[in-house]
């Protein structure tokens, strides 16, 4: 059997950052997001988005997917400058990548099987029995093919977080997306979780973005983390240079100071004229 | 200076029109992506029409029998009675079959369909959904919108036949009006093509409006469960004002 070699990737490529943002800026609700934020995602590495609340880091995904549009700045994916892309090569872009919502964001009507088929029902005329098979492998990789016939509301949240995975995965993407992945999990389903994103990336070698707060879960899977804060990366680094804490930034957010560069108190007037207690 | 900056709100209620009219040009353009998802398109019909049926058959075999009661106590006065089948029959085909339809239509289905696309909408479905390349327009909202296009007329016309039924209940078998007259007199009354289709057609709008309004509000609200629960009243305050309003314009273009 003569089978055509498959055709090997360009050198430069490869080297290439899966995503390359430039100069990103984003105001919302009149406040900055981003301030011109520069970014690279590497392929085939477990790269972490980390900060404080609110400072934008699913927003940043909602940009990288082409959700949301961007004040200013360039994002290119895979080579594709997302806001250029037409509704039909953001979709094919989209096609390419997985995406694992914080609350799953399983479709309720339908069972845990289903809504692993769904992407694979929508997009490709596969025949019944290997769309079943391909649906099994999934779920087996995440640990629920016992749970096929359940239905979403009969999960529990940490088995919801895997299906949702195994949907993410389910047609082999060259990028996964976790949005907070290890919210809400107890110390079981979370390690679960963080094996399963460790084995993906060495078995597939799949190129992953991880938004999260928990440093100790995120250490043990990225490769690379980038700091997140008042609108522009502050600090990035291997896990191991970050949790040192050099900068003020780092200090405060892996140790869990209360307050520092990210103050405790959110904007507001003076406290003691706003009591009437001066003149 | 206030006054400019805050919208009113009759600029609110123009925005959210202008809104509801760019929707709606989406949902036409989403139309054709859609028949791919047919059998999603026949499941809604069900869910919007055959799940509606009870209410509709139930109410208008009651509104069939109040009309007969009524119209034959003021039709007694003049001497009438034997026109009650046309009166009750014109009254239904005309306005009350498609108006009353609507209404209730806006109230079981309308709201049922904002209430599932707004809690989609507040549990990601929809984003998950676009971040499988899988256009929600095309899969959930053109379907609804066909179906309640599909549905509308068919369960008008069940409320009519029901509301003929308790008219007649009430008119030949209760206050004794002879059976004949009551068929006879309708029949040779009640044009197919004036009448009655233009019942169908007051329906078909009902249906797209009544659904379009049912699905902006869900795709639109906010991912709360007040903004759900909103959208949800929205729908049937909206839906109601509008069947009335396009019913009034249609009737003067229609007669």
């Amino acid at each position: 059997m003569n089978a055509t070699p498959a055709p090997k990737p360009d050198a430069a490529a490869v080297h290439e950052p899966l995503i390359r943002i430039r100069g990103l800026r984003t105001v919302l609700n009149g406040k900055t997001i981003f301030d011109g934020v520069d970014l690279d995602i590497p392929r085939g590495r477990v790269t972490a988005v980390m900060g404080p609340s609110g400072t934008g880091k699913t927003t940043l995904i909602r940009h990288i997917t082409g959700q949301l549009r961007p004040d200013a700045g360039e994002i290119v994916v895979d080579g594709q400058s997302v806001w250029k892309l037409g509704r039909d090569a953001l979709f094919d872009l989209r096609e390419k990548i997985g995406y694992l919502f914080q609350n799953s964001a399983l479709l309720t009507d339908f069972s845990v099987f289903e809504n692993v088929a769904f992407p694979l029902r929508q997009h490709l005329k596969l025949p019944e029995e290997i769309l079943r098979n391909i649906v099994l492998t999934k779920l087996q990789a995440v640990g629920l093919r016992g749970a096929a016939n359940l239905m979403p509301n009969e999960l529990s949240g940490g088995m919801m977080r895997r299906v949702a995975l195994a949907r993410a995965i389910v047609r082999d993407p060259m990028l996964i997306i976790y949005d907070e992945p290890f919210v809400g999990l107890d110390p079981i389903a979370l390690n679960q979780i963080v094996k399963l994103i460790r084995t993906l990336n060495e078995t597939l070698g799949v190129t992953a973005i991880l938004v999260a707060h928990e440093f100790s879960a995120v250490r043990r899977v990225a490769d690379h983390i980038h700091l997140l804060a008042g609108g522009k990366i502050v600090a990035h680094g291997t896990p191991d240079e970050l949790a040192r804490g050099e900068t003020p930034w780092t200090r405060q957010f892996f140790s869990g100071e209360a307050d520092g560069p990210v103050p405790f108190h959110y904007p507001a007037p003076d406290y003691a004229r706003q009591l009437g207690l001066s003149a | 200076m206030t006054a400019l900056r805050r919208p009113g709100l009759f600029t609110t209620g123009i925005a959210q029109i202008g809104a509801c009219g760019i929707f709606l040009l989406h949902i036409l353009r989403a139309l054709p992506r859609s028949l791919r998802y047919l059998r999603e398109t026949v499941r809604q019909v069900f869910f919007v029409g055959a799940m509606s049926l009870t209410i509709i058959m139930i109410c208008g075999l009651f509104v069939g029998m109040v009309l007969g009661l009524q119209l034959y106590h003021t039709l007694s006065i003049f001497g009438g009675t034997a026109a009650l089948g046309t009166v009750v029959a014109l009254s239904l085909y005309r306005e009350l079959g498609p108006v009353v339809t609507a209404l209730l239509f806006a109230g079981r289905a309308g709201t049922s369909i904002t209430a599932e696309i707004g809690l989609m909408r507040a549990t990601d479905q929809l984003d998950a959904m676009e971040m499988m390349a899988v256009d929600p327009m095309a899969y959930v909202v053109a379907p609804r919108f066909l179906a309640g296009v599909i549905a509308m007329p068919l369960l008008a016309c069940i409320f009519n036949a029901l509301g003929i039924f308790g008219a007649h209940l009430v008119g030949v078998n209760w206050l004794g009006l002879d059976s004949g007259t009551f068929w006879s007199n309708m029949t040779s009354s009640v044009d197919v093509w004036t009448d009655v289709m233009n019942g169908v057609w007051k329906s078909a709008v009902f249906g797209a409006v009544c659904t379009l309004i049912a699905t902006f509000q869900g795709y639109t609200t906010p991912p709360t469960s007040e903004g759900v629960a909103y959208a949800t009243t929205r729908t049937v305050v909206f839906s109601s004002i509008a069947t009335l309003a396009i019913d009034f314009v249609m009737t003067a273009f229609l007669m």
